[in-house]
C-alpha cells in the first residue's frame, strides 16, 4: 500500500504551464507518476509537449477531472492566486489537493482550510509551503527528488522538506512507503497526527520517522496522539534547539513565541510518549536503523 | 513583523477602534512641545517591541512640558530586554475605571483565528490563562464567516462584560476585526482596553503583528518597517533577498532549506560546546543555490566580524551538487580576497561525487570538504575555535 497516493493516482497540475509547474510535471512524469494534465483557464484546450509526453490543459479542476478520472492535484500557482486554486480544488471535490507554493498569507489558508471544513471535508490538503509527498515506485506528487530513496517500510512524515530529502537519504538501503512532507507554515492542511494516523493504518508501512521543528504545539499534540493510538514504533526529530525566540527560522510558521512553541518542550513530550528522539539527523537515522534490523 | 504600539494605534484609529490621540518623540525636547500641545499630564511611553515596559522603568507619568522632558530624557536610551528606545509616545493621561484585555490571534491547533477576552486586563495574559483560566474567554472564529455584531456579542458575553459598556465593546470587537483581517494580521492585542471614568471605551495600549506574506497586497505596509533598527547584516541580506537571522556565535552557517538550517545550527552548536564556538547566523539560501546566491550568501555572513569559520551544508535535490560546488567556486572567485575565513562544506545527494570532484579540483586553500554533517560541523567548530 502506501498513503494518500499511489499507483493508481491520476494527477493534475494547477499552474502546470508556469515556470515552476512546467520544471516539476517533467519531474514527476520522469519518474513515473500518472500526470493526465493540468489547469490553467487561459490555455484551456491547449496540449503542451513535456519531453515527449503531450498533455491536455483544461480550464477548470472540475473539467480536467471530467475528462481524465483525475483524483490528485499538485497546485504551483503563486501566493496571490493560491486561495482561488484551493478552493476550486475542494469545489471539484478531488481527493487530495497538495499546495507546494510558498509565501500564501495565512488569512488565505485558513479561508481555503474553513471551505474544505464546511464543504465536509472531501478533499485531503498537503501543504501549504511543503515539498508534497511520494510513494515510490508508484508516484510522486510535489517536488521530492524520485532519485533519493525507493519503496520500502518506513513511513516518513515532516515539517521540512530539506530534512525530509536527507533522512531519505540516510534511509535508502531500506526504503520508504510514503514520504510525506507537510509544510512549515502555521496553519497547514494534512498534519503530522493524519498522517501517524495513516500509517499506522497502512500494512506496508511498519515503522515511522516524524520530523518536527520550533513553532506551534503540533508536535506535542502528535506526541499525545502517538501515546494513545500508534502501536507501530516511531522515531523522531526536532529541529531549532538554537533558535532565538521572537524570530521566524525560515519557514513562517517556525517561531519560538515567549516559552511556547520550543524545541526541548517538543522532544520531552515525544520522549515521555515513548518516542526515541535523535539529537541530530544521523542519530535519528541510527534509531531507526536499530529498529528496522531488529524487526 | 511586530509594529511599535504608536503604529498599532494609528492602524485601530484608522479603522474606527477608540484610541486617545498621541505623537511620538525621537529627543526631549520634542517630547516636552508635544505634552505643551496637549496642556495637561502625559503618560511617555518607551516604544519597544517587547513586554514588560512598566516593570522596566519605560512607561512615566509627567504633569508639566519640563517634567515630560525629564522623564523622556530618562527613557531614551534605556534598554529593555535588548530593545533600545529610540522614540517615545507622549498621550494624555486618562483616569482609568476598568481594565480589560482582548486580542484576535491565530489557533495553529485548529486551523483557524481565535478571539480572547478578559474583563481582568492590565496584567499579563498569560498569567491570567495560568492561575485564572476561567477568567478568558477563548472564542474560535470562522475565517470565511468572520465577526459581525452577533458574533461579536457572543464574545462579550463569553467574557462577561458589563452591561453598561457592552454595545460599545461589541462595537470595538467588530472594529479591531476589521483591522485583523483588512490588514493581514495574525495578532491583534489591547492590553488593558479600558473603560474609563465618563464610561468610554478606549484602546490604551495596542499590539500588532502583520503576516509579511501578506505584504504584496499592503504597500503601505512597507513605511511600517523600522530600517534604522533593523540588523545591517539582516537588512543587507534582506535586499539580496535571503532568508538571514543574526545570532551571537562564532561559526557562519549557509544551508538549503529551513529545517536543514535550523538543523544545522543545532549541529554546530553541540560541536561546538567542547570549544566554546557556536553558530553566528541562520542563513537559507533555497532550493537554487546558484553561484550568485552563493556568493551573495557569504558575502553577508563574511560581513560579520564575530565570524571564524563557515559551515557550507547543502543537500542536493532539486539542486544537484556539481551545481552547488560550481556555485561556491565561482563565488569565491567573485569575493576574491574579501573571502577570507576558512569554509567548511558538505555535500551530500543528487550529483554528490561530481560535486565533490570539482571542489577537489578546485582545490581552494579555504575550502575543506567533509563527508557528513556531524563530521564537517566538528571541523567548522574547530577551526572556528582555533581562530578565535
Amino acid at each position: 500500500m502506501a498513503i494518500f497516493l499511489n499507483e493508481n493516482s491520476k494527477v493534475i497540475v494547477q499552474g502546470m504551464t508556469g515556470a515552476e509547474g512546467t520544471k516539476h510535471t517533467k519531474r514527476m512524469l520522469a519518474s513515473g507518476t500518472n500526470i493526465v494534465g493540468g489547469v490553467n483557464p487561459r490555455k484551456a484546450g491547449e496540449k503542451v509537449d513535456f519531453d515527449g509526453t503531450v498533455l491536455p490543459v483544461f480550464g477548470t479542476v472540475k473539467e480536467a477531472m471530467e475528462a481524465t478520472g483525475a483524483n490528485v492535484t499538485v497546485i504551483f500557482v503563486p501566493p496571490a492566486f493560491s486561495k482561488a486554486a484551493v478552493v476550486e480544488a475542494i469545489d471539484a471535490e478531488i481527493e487530495l489537493a497538495v499546495v507546494i507554493t510558498e509565501g500564501i498569507p495565512v488569512h488565505d489558508t485558513a479561508y481555503f482550510w474553513a471551505h474544505a471544513v464546511a464543504t465536509g471535508n472531501k478533499t485531503r490538503i498537503i501543504g501549504p509551503n511543503c515539498p508534497g509527498i511520494i510513494s515510490p515506485g508508484k508516484s510522486n506528487a510535489g517536488i521530492i527528488p524520485a532519485n533519493i530513496a525507493g519503496s520500502g517500510k518506513i513511513g516518513l512524515v515532516s515539517k521540512s522538506g530539506t530534512l525530509t530529502y536527507q533522512m531519505m537519504h540516510e534511509l535508502r538501503d531500506f526504503g520508504f512507503s510514503t514520504a510525506i512532507g507537510i509544510g512549515g507554515d502555521p496553519i497547514i492542511g494534512t498534519t503530522h497526527i493524519d498522517a501517524l494516523e495513516a500509517f499506522e493504518a497502512d500494512e506496508e508501512t511498519v515503522a515511522i520517522v516524524m520530523i518536527g521543528e520550533i513553532g506551534g504545539d503540533a508536535e506535542e499534540r502528535a506526541a499525545a496522539y502517538i501515546k494513545e493510538n500508534v502501536t507501530k514504533p516511531v522515531v523522531g526529530y526536532v529541529a531549532g534547539f538554537t533558535a532565538p525566540e521572537g524570530k521566524t527560522m525560515g519557514h513562517a510558521g517556525a517561531i519560538v513565541s515567549g516559552s511556547a512553541g520550543t524545541a526541548q518542550a517538543k522532544k520531552e513530550a515525544l520522549e515521555a510518549a515513548g518516542v526515541k528522539v535523535g539529537k541530530t539527523p544521523s542519530e535519528t537515522a541510527a534509531l531507526m536503523r536499530e529498529i528496522m534490523q531488529a524487526l | 513583523m511586530d509594529l511599535y504600539e504608536y503604529q498599532a494605534k494609528d492602524l485601530f484609529a484608522a479603522h474606527g477602534v477608540p484610541v486617545l490621540p498621541g505623537d511620538v518623540a525621537t529627543n526631549p525636547a520634542d517630547a516636552k512641545a508635544i505634552a505643551a500641545k496637549f496642556g495637561q499630564a502625559v503618560v511617555v511611553k518607551a516604544q519597544v517591541k517587547t513586554g514588560g515596559r512598566g516593570k522596566a522603568g519605560g512607561v512615566k507619568l509627567a504633569s508639566t512640558p519640563e517634567e515630560t522632558e525629564e522623564k523622556a530624557t530618562a527613557i531614551l536610551g534605556l534598554d529593555i530586554k535588548g530593545h533600545i528606545v529610540h522614540r517615545v509616545l507622549v498621550t494624555p493621561a486618562s483616569d482609568i475605571a476598568e481594565e480589560y484585555y482582548f486580542s484576535f490571534l491565530l489557533d495553529r491547533a485548529n486551523r483557524t483565528f481565535l478571539a480572547m477576552a478578559s474583563v481582568e486586563g492590565g496584567m499579563d495574559i498569560e498569567e491570567v490563562a495560568a492561575t485564572k483560566p476561567e477568567a478568558l474567554a477563548k472564542i474560535a472564529i470562522d475565517a470565511i464567516k468572520g465577526v459581525d455584531v452577533a458574533k461579536a456579542t457572543e464574545i462579550a458575553d463569553a467574557a462577561n462584560f458589563p452591561a453598561e459598556v457592552k454595545d460599545q465593546v461589541v462595537d470595538t470587537i467588530v472594529k479591531l476585526w476589521e483591522t485583523f483581517v483588512s490588514e493581514d494580521a495574525t495578532l491583534v492585542e489591547v492590553n488593558p482596553l479600558v473603560r474609563d471614568p465618563q464610561g468610554k471605551i478606549v484602546a490604551l495600549d495596542g499590539k500588532v503583528t502583520l503576516d509579511e506574506n501578506a505584504d504584496f497586497r499592503h504597500p503601505a505596509h512597507a513605511e511600517l518597517v523600522d530600517k534604522a533598527a533593523e540588523n545591517p547584516l539582516e537588512a543587507k541580506a534582506k535586499e539580496k533577498g535571503l532568508n538571514y537571522v543574526k545570532l551571537d556565535g562564532e561559526v557562519g552557517i549557509i544551508g538549503n532549506g529551513a529545517g536543514l538550517v535550523m538543523s544545522t545550527l543545532d549541529v554546530v552548536a553541540y560541536a561546538g560546546e567542547q570549544y566554546g564556538v557556536k553558530p553566528a547566523n541562520f542563513l537559507d539560501i533555497g532550493g537554487g543555490a546558484s553561484a550568485e546566491v552563493m556568493a551573495n550568501g557569504l558575502d553577508v555572513i563574511l560581513g560579520d566580524e564575530a565570524v571564524r569559520s563557515v559551515f557550507v551544508n547543502v543537500f542536493g535535490g532539486i539542486t544537484a551538487c556539481d551545481a552547488v560546488a560550481n556555485g561556491i567556486v565561482k563565488a569565491l572567485e567573485i569575493l576574491g580576497d574579501s573571502a577570507t575565513k576558512p569554509l567548511v562544506v558538505r555535500l551530500d545527494g543528487n550529483n554528490v561525487e561530481e560535486g565533490r570532484a570539482i571542489l577537489a579540483e578546485a582545490n581552494h586553500p579555504l575550502v575543506t570538504v567533509v563527508d557528513t554533517m556531524d563530521n564537517a560541523a566538528a571541523k567548522a567548530a574547530e577551526l572556528a575555535a582555533a581562530g578565535v
